[in-house]
């Protein structure tokens, strides 16, 4: 890499031997995809490590050096959601103790570290960091040191902010120096697609099933989607962000997707076009009802008991929107009706950015669906099941996510609210 | 004739060392989070593969091996993931990549070179060949130059 000046005083320790690690670091994860220079982060920050899980010894030490060094970030940043929540989230005795002595021990230390270095506030956590109502929505062409692999697809897909599939820790880093090595999607070249994907279902495909087929097909690839702007019309309101925020973390969770283009709908396929965004020789992937089908069938169920009765329900992994807070409302009175019941059959929680709450909390569908039963809290559901009790118990949820990195069984929006109300 | 089957592969250099033993193969993209979690959030002694996506994986002991994979996937806690593992002492040997390593995983083995000390060997761009060639349980070695070479096939043991 071609460094500055500054950028070479940095890295020869001038401003202390942490910045100059830090720097070290970042340089050798440029050269190695081959950066030509750092570019300045233009944006909020997003981190990705939110939990004070124990045996992360490697962050809370390196916190301490760059809190000792005095660094902070160049601009303040949002972070992944907390693992618990008491108060919303109602633990047995036995949850509590692991949780609180042995899982995530290190939660209020480290939430102690994350303040002194740039955190936003104490409601800056949440995976929909981008949603409105949070209000870190970088804008077209922003270049952000992000991690949380949903929040970075959407960042690039939807927004057309550029920044890379960085992981926990470098996303702290690029914060701190303020710049970030300029590759891949932070190129032109790197933006384009490898894939052209046919969507071909008789009606719009379920957001989370159509991104895990991609993911899983493309891996780090870049797919242009067409074929769903059929389904989803060309305009990016909030009902088709919702479906693009789940989309996206189907397709950066199940495979590593960083960036998708949308035929007619997003940002760069709309100014650029197909002609100017698909590489020459990129591959094909038909998308019919039959290979959705196929792809929802191959998920394995990892309860014990295959045949078991849910005792639990996670809806919103990622966070749920606004838009899809007031859905799930409507959703959930049709099938109540149906069933004739006046409450929920299964506990359920639906997960959502604290500033989203707090909007929901001002409507009358908030009171509706908690007169249905529903708790509401802002915690990371994949952070809450990922312990040895939970993975023992029968959860349902519609997050692919979710069904990936636990034992969680993954069921269509459809099929869920059915189960939830107790329609037979 | 049976065309010979290839037993050499040259990839590029991303943290050097030189590995003989047994591998473990992943034919698909490796979930690291998936894979990793729940032996490093057990602070178990080593590491069983625990992504149950990936059957390649799933069960099998990856501390101390060689793990041929073609990139990693999954959560941008990634590169973390691999950094912890190797602070614990409980990562595999190696990594030996049959495409360009992801962002990823080349995060985690910078961190844990520049703030574990890990001596975690990683190679890239091995060509796809090696994640058929060789399988679960071969023997390899791995040198210093970037070369892997299949030593022993499971079955002539």
């Amino acid at each position: 890499m071609k460094l500055t000046a500054e950028e070479k005083a940095i890295l020869e320790g001038k401003e202390g031997q942490t910045k100059a690690k830090i720097m070290k670091t970042l340089v050798e994860f440029g050269e190695l995809f081959g950066a030509k220079r750092f570019v300045p982060v233009t944006h909020d920050g997003h981190l990705v490590t939110s939990f004070g899980i124990g045996l992360l010894k490697p962050v809370y030490r390196i916190m301490d050096e760059i809190i000792d060094a005095g660094l902070k970030t160049d601009y303040p940043f949002t972070v992944d959601p907390r693992p618990i929540d008491y108060k919303n989230v109602k633990c047995g005795v036995l949850d509590k103790l692991i949780f609180s002595k042995i899982m995530y021990s290190k939660q209020k230390h480290y939430e102690e570290q994350l303040s002194k270095i740039g955190l936003k506030s104490k409601d800056s956590f949440t995976c929909t960091c981008y949603l409105k109502e949070v209000g870190n929505t970088p804008k077209y062409g922003d270049i952000l040191s992000w991690a949380e692999s949903s929040a970075v697809v959407f960042a690039n897909s939807v927004l057309g902010a550029r920044c890379n599939r960085n992981s926990g820790m470098l996303d702290i880093f690029g914060s701190i120096l303020g710049k970030v090595p300029e590759f891949g999607l932070l190129t032109d070249e790197g933006r384009k697609a490898d894939w052209i994907i046919e969507v071909k279902t008789s009606s719009l495909p379920e957001a989370q099933i159509l991104g895990s087929a991609i993911g899983m097909k493309v891996m780090e690839d870049v797919p242009y989607v067409v074929g769903l702007d059929k389904f989803l019309g060309r305009t990016l309101d909030d009902k088709t962000i919702s479906y693009l925020k789940d989309f996206g973390a189907a397709t950066a969770s199940n495979g590593a997707v960083g960036l998708y283009h949308i035929d007619h709908l997003t940002p760069e396929a709309k100014k650029l076009g197909k002609k100017n965004l698909v590489k020459e020789n990129a591959k094909v992937y038909v998308i019919d009802d039959a290979e959705l089908e196929r792809v929802y069938k191959s998920y394995p169920v990892m309860w014990k008991d295959k045949d078991a009765k849910p005792t639990l329900c996670f809806i919103g992994c990622p966070h749920l929107s606004f838009e899809q807070l007031i859905e799930w409302t409507e959703k959930i009175e049709n099938a109540l009706k149906q069933s004739g019941k006046k409450k929920v059959v299964i506990r359920t929680i639906m997960t959502s950015a604290p500033k989203v709450l707090e909007k929901f909390k001002t409507t009358p569908e908030y009171k509706k669906l908690k007169d249905f039963g529903i708790n509401f809290a802002s915690i990371c559901p994949l952070m809450y099941t990922n312990n040895p009790i939970a993975g023992g118990k029968p959860i349902i949820t519609n997050s692919n996510k979710l069904r990936t990195y636990s034992k969680s069984r993954y069921y269509k929006d459809d099929d869920i609210v059915k189960i939830i109300c107790g329609v037979k | 004739m049976a065309k010979k089957e290839k037993t050499v592969f040259k990839g590029r250099v991303i943290c050097s060392g030189t590995y003989e033993g047994e591998c473990v193969v992943s034919r698909q993209g490796l979930n690291t989070l998936a894979t990793f979690q729940k032996s490093a959030l057990m602070n178990k002694k080593k590491v069983i593969g625990s992504d149950q996506n990936n059957p390649d994986v799933y069960g099998k002991n990856l501390t101390g091996v060689a793990l041929i994979l073609p990139q990693t996937i999954g959560s941008t806690t990634g590169g973390l993931v691999i950094q912890t593992i190797c602070q614990m002492g409980i990562n595999p040997a190696a990594l030996l990549f049959s495409e360009e390593i992801d962002s990823l995983a080349a995060s985690g083995v910078i961190l844990a070179k520049n703030w574990e000390n890990s001596k975690i060997i990683a190679i890239d761009k091995l060509g796809k060949d090696i994640l058929t060639a060789i399988k679960t349980g071969d023997k390899i070695s791995v040198s210093v130059d970037g070369t892997v070479t299949l030593l022993q096939k499971k079955e002539e043991k």
